[in-house]
């Protein structure tokens, strides 16, 4: 049962992938992603990490992608144009992507173990407890100063992207200001005139 | 329990869930378009059958019949998958909530719960959160502009809002210890009305930045901005015609139902009663499976009566409003909520 849904959801994966690169229309390449994203939520389940699972599907199928395709549909990105690549890409690419997964696959066949070793043996049922306690328990205790480090870096993205957002903002509004300054000026200059004119 | 009982039991309480959850729809249908004529002073449906009952059913049959339209400028196969993931995904989410106790007959699984899932919670907000492409590739496979303009609000609304949402629910989580829908009823079934969540627990805030982030996740008034019908026709569905139509208005109240079912769970007791354990259970077999049934669905009807209550009367934010609302007010109550409720709980006098 489990070897059969792996392969199912594997092969949803792959194939997302795949479809991810060939299609020509961003919305679809990001619609790709996010069945990549959603068959790996499976895979995870699978292996018995069923909170990684949920939270693979809130935070990346859920909201970043929602923030892509957001993107995409506001930028209404049109079509990509389709090129062959330039030569370097083609004589010094595709040996490299050969080079790289041989070294992937060497160390995967290598590490004969890695295939019958599952998340969650470390994870779960040690008395009845649930992997998400344990999870919180190993997150609070032995990984803590990563797990916090982790926290603040996020946080300083976000101080950065909002400071970022911010400076362009004032910059824009003070422009927008002074533009919308003078074109009442501009009006009530003209208005003047015409007034002016239905006097004379 | 072999593997076939197993498929046997869950295919028959799929069926009947999905079919008491579909006419719940139409009849949620009925009960606004009544409740909302009467706050208007006037009779909602009334010609047909006895008080307009059967005027959902007819309504069913309407959309079948009328004249399935595609408009020329679609990207077809986005436009016809889009009402699909919504009423799917509005639909899936109902399968881990636990409408009764745990009973089993001769050997079968929980009969009033589809799965008990240990992470039951986050399913239910993960469908939810996937449940907003429905709505985002209509608008944008619409090549209409007002479609377009319904949909980019509605994504950029329950982003923002399932952050409040989310956030919300972690005090009852920090309280149960668990995110199992039925371990979170269970834990506040002792004392009745004491120990629901809502009261016993101090989440009463919680339950406020709940409702209020549920309206705009079901973009439901005075959240209503994607479809604002004075400003963008009929919103991320304008194109849609006949059945595609119905099936992103029946996502809409499938949605309604699942906040409410969420909302009874998390915070009113889900099925226990209002005394608790302070009255005896019934002896007889079939009262003490159905009556817990009975008091969840009162719970749900509340909720569901609040929400036209509340349609019937806010207007709409406006979207700076929403926004400013979203993220300055509900998303700060959220954490702050959850800061005194782990306080609460680490210096609490007894354990």
């Amino acid at each position: 049962m489990h070897l059969i849904l792996f392969i199912v959801f594997a092969g949803f994966c792959l194939a997302g992938a795949i479809n991810l690169l060939l299609q020509s229309h961003p919305i679809t390449s990001a619609l790709s992603l996010i069945v990549v994203m959603v068959s790996l939520a499976v895979l995870y389940l699978l292996l018995g990490a069923e909170f990684l699972a949920a939270a693979q599907v809130i935070v990346y199928a859920g909201a970043i992608m929602v923030l892509f395709t957001f993107v995409v549909m506001l930028l209404n990105a049109g079509r990509e144009e389709r090129t062959m690549g330039s030569r370097a890409a083609r004589s010094v690419g595709f040996p490299a992507v050969v080079a790289i997964l041989a070294v992937i696959a060497t160390v995967i066949l290598k590490a004969q173990g890695l295939g019958a070793a599952r998340l969650s043996d470390g994870l779960t049922d040690v008395n009845g407890q649930t992997n998400l306690d344990l999870l919180s328990t190993v997150l609070f205790t032995k990984l803590l100063l990563p797990f916090e480090v982790t926290s603040v870096l996020i946080l300083i993205a976000i101080l950065g992207a909002v400071a970022l957002a911010s400076h362009e903002g004032s910059m824009e509004q003070g422009s927008g200001i002074r533009d919308q300054g003078s074109a009442v000026a501009l009006v009530r200059h003209g208005d003047g005139d015409g007034e002016r004119r239905a006097d004379q | 329990m072999t593997i076939l009982q197993f498929i046997l039991w869950s295919v028959l309480k799929v069926a009947v869930v999905t079919v008491v959850m579909l006419m719940g729809v139409a009849y949620t249908v009925l009960l606004e378009r009544k409740l909302v004529g009467r706050i208007q002073n006037r009779w909602g449906p009334t010609r047909v059958g006895p008080f307009g009952l059967l005027q959902p059913l007819v309504d069913g049959a309407k959309s079948f019949l009328k004249e399935d339209i595609i408009p020329t400028g679609v990207y077809r196969p986005l436009y016809l998958i889009a009402p699909i993931i919504a009423l799917g995904c509005a639909l899936i989410s109902i399968g881990v909530v636990p409408f009764g106790e745990p009973v089993s007959i001769a050997g079968s699984p929980h009969l009033f719960q589809i799965s008990d899932v240990n992470i039951g919670l986050l399913v239910i907000l993960g469908v939810t959160s996937i449940g907003v492409y429905g709505i985002a590739l209509a608008g944008w496979s619409s090549n209409n502009k007002y479609s377009l303009l319904g949909a980019l609000r509605s994504s950029a609304q329950l982003v923002s809002y399932e952050l409040a949402l989310g956030l919300s629910l972690v005090g009852v989580v920090l309280r149960t210890g668990s995110l199992n829908l039925r371990e979170i009823v269970e834990h506040q079934a002792t004392h009745g009305i004491l120990t629901w969540n809502i009261f016993g627990g101090m989440q009463f805030f919680a339950f406020f930045i709940y409702l209020t982030a549920a309206y705009a996740e079901t973009n439901r008034s005075p959240f209503d901005l994607p479809e604002a019908e004075s400003e963008l026709t009929g919103g991320y569905h304008t194109e849609y015609s006949s059945m595609k139509f119905a099936m992103f208005f029946m996502a809409e109240y499938a949605n309604m139902i699942t906040v409410g079912c969420v909302a009874t769970l998390m915070f009113l007791g889900g099925w226990t009663s209002f005394f608790g354990d302070l009255i005896p259970p019934p002896q007889n077999l079939f009262i003490h499976a159905c009556l817990p049934i009975f008091w969840f669905v009162l719970k749900v009807f509340c909720f569901l009566f609040l929400y036209v209550w509340v349609r019937g009367t806010l207007p709409r934010f406006r979207y700076d409003q929403l926004m400013n609302f979203g993220w300055r007010w509900l998303l700060p109550l959220a954490m702050l909520n959850i800061v005194a409720t782990s306080l609460w709980l680490a210096f609490r006098p007894i354990h």
